[in-house]
């Protein structure tokens, strides 16, 4: 009996302090195991994908390249491991709470229920509704659509979004569902949708892998418009201002918009598609700002 | 974290101006249109081919053959997608057309070429007898089929075409790929918008069930209420 007590209380003594030292701070994670993990997604063109060599890439990708170095250099390790993971939308939460994950630079949207369970640094991208037409046709806004077909991607909150702003303004509009965005876009190209309403970012990449890109033009103020920003554990503020310092500087010096030139508005892998996505008001106003703000 | 259960989203405003379980009583309602309407249109032109395939003009049994060939042999989604993409590119003036009518008439014909099967099944059972029996009497061939041959037959398919009639509950769910508003579509956009996939999808589910069984029940009604002592499927 005593042997035993003695066995379990010496396994404790062992087990114990690893369980506290299993503490949140990431920089000192990274410092002790010697490895960071980054999280990937497989398809979130342009943030963070696989290209045609199954290698992640992207502008997100990148960028946390360039905050990995950054943590090579305040943890002094210029050998640090650097581990991949691929997640999805369902589990990059859960998998960054439980410390699988230490950084993911993919198209998480910022917003405040989220900022519950995670923390974000500054807001890297912008993206809202927007209208995918037939080139030629006025559409400003919601509004100039009264009355007519206008088709989104069923499961989508755009769906939702154009939905209840035609109820509460009494627009009107015949909305319709499609079983999923090339479907939509098909729509509006035969003629049987006058508009796709949809994440721009989006748009702007079925507009350059169509068959013409010319027959289609993204317009449309954007509606309901939310930030995407690169997503940490929370109560971490170390960490978090290594993040948020690396996107400053990137800001500052002019190599953010580079970047954004370069995965936004040139040909990118796999296909060397250009998205001709130009800068939106609100990314332009935030390289000045440097906010965190979430959406609603 | 256990699992618990939340039916109150069903009360919820979804923001367009309904209750969650308003929207699913009207998908319900679209479901069920295009199922009956694709019905009629089935039940009217299978049963047609079914008769032309069993009278003596080789001409109209070569129409019947080729309608059912046609329309059995390509899988019900490619037809759907067939009627509201393909064929309104080739014929303009059917673009106009809302895609309720197209979907219709794609179920609706791809459930008539397995009518007209099974049709030509029960009139194939009587014995020749029959038929050879009406002609003798001096009826006409139209006159035989409508007072001899098709009250037999009927009556002997039933059992199959409550099957095709509870088939086409169930297949009406395609007309979500042409953006009917039905129940399939309500549940892939109510789980979204809720995040309570389980409970969405188990009320879609029940209601697809009883609609089916619904739908059976009132065959097996109308299967006592038309049977004749003595023929094949009458009173035991």
């Amino acid at each position: 009996m005593l042997k035993h007590t003695l066995g379990i209380t010496c396994l404790l003594a062992f087990v114990m302090p690893a369980a506290l030292a299993q503490s949140p701070m990431t920089l000192d994670k990274v410092k002790s195991s010697g490895t960071i993990t980054v999280a990937y997604r497989d398809s979130s063109i342009p943030f963070s994908y696989l290209d045609d060599k199954a290698q992640p890439v992207g502008f997100g990708w990148e960028i946390c390249g360039r905050i990995v170095d950054e943590v090579k250099k305040a943890t002094g390790q210029s050998n640090l491991k650097v581990q991949t993971q691929s997640v999805t939308s369902a589990n990059r939460i859960p998998l960054l709470m439980n410390g699988t994950i230490d950084i993911e630079c993919g198209s998480t949207t910022n917003n405040s229920e989220r900022q519950k369970q995670v923390a974000f640094a500054i807001n890297y991208f912008y993206t809202g509704t927007r209208f995918l037409v037939k080139a030629g046709t006025a559409v400003s806004s919601l509004d100039d659509l009264k009355g007519k077909t206008v088709v989104s991607t069923t499961g989508t909150t755009n769906y939702k979004i154009i939905r209840n702003l035609n109820e509460e303004k009494k627009l009107g509009i015949d909305l319709i569902g499609a079983k999923d965005h090339a479907d939509s876009a098909l729509l509006v190209q035969t003629g049987r949708a006058v508009a796709f309403g949809m994440d721009d970012i989006l748009l702007y990449g079925l507009k350059a892998s169509a068959a013409n890109p010319a027959e289609f033009a993204v317009v449309g103020e954007a509606i309901q418009v939310e930030p995407y920003a690169i997503m940490l554990r929370k109560d971490d503020p170390a960490f978090k201002k290594l993040v948020d310092d690396t996107l400053a500087g990137l800001m500052k010096s002019g190599e953010f918009e580079k970047l954004y030139k370069k995965w936004f508005m040139s040909p990118i892998p796999p296909k060397g598609i250009n998205l001709n996505a130009p800068l939106s008001k609100e990314l332009l106003d935030n390289i000045k700002k440097l906010s965190d703000k979430p959406a609603a | 974290m256990t699992f618990t259960w939340n039916w109150q989203i069903f009360l919820q405003q979804n923001g367009g101006g309904q209750s969650y379980l308003a929207w699913l009583m009207s998908a319900w309602g679209w479901t069920m249109a295009v199922a009956l309407c694709s019905l009629l249109v089935a039940l009217l032109v299978g049963s047609l081919m079914g008769i032309l395939r069993t009278t003596p003009n080789k001409a109209l049994v070569l129409l019947g053959n080729a309608w059912t060939e046609l329309f059995r042999n390509i899988p019900l989604l490619v037809q759907v997608f067939l009627w509201y993409h393909v064929i309104p590119s080739i014929f303009v003036s059917l673009r106009a057309v809302p895609s309720f009518v197209l979907v219709v008439f794609a179920l609706g014909f791809f459930t008539s070429s397995r009518i007209s099967e099974q049709i030509k099944a029960g009139i194939g059972s009587l014995s020749q007898g029959q038929r050879h029996a009406g002609l003798a009497l001096g009826l006409t061939l139209p006159q035989t089929y409508r007072y001899v041959l098709l009250p037999m037959a009927f009556r002997i398919v039933i059992p199959p075409l409550t099957s095709e009639s509870m088939n086409i509950i169930k297949n009406s769910s395609v007309a979500f790929a042409v953006s009917i508003a039905e129940l399939t579509m309500f549940a892939m956009q109510a789980q979204e918008e809720t995040a309570r996939g389980i409970e969405i999808y188990l009320a879609v589910t029940a209601l697809y069930f009883v609609s089916a069984f619904a739908v059976n029940r009132v065959a097996l009604y109308i299967e006592s209420r038309v049977q004749v002592p003595g023929m094949i499927g009458g009173s035991k």
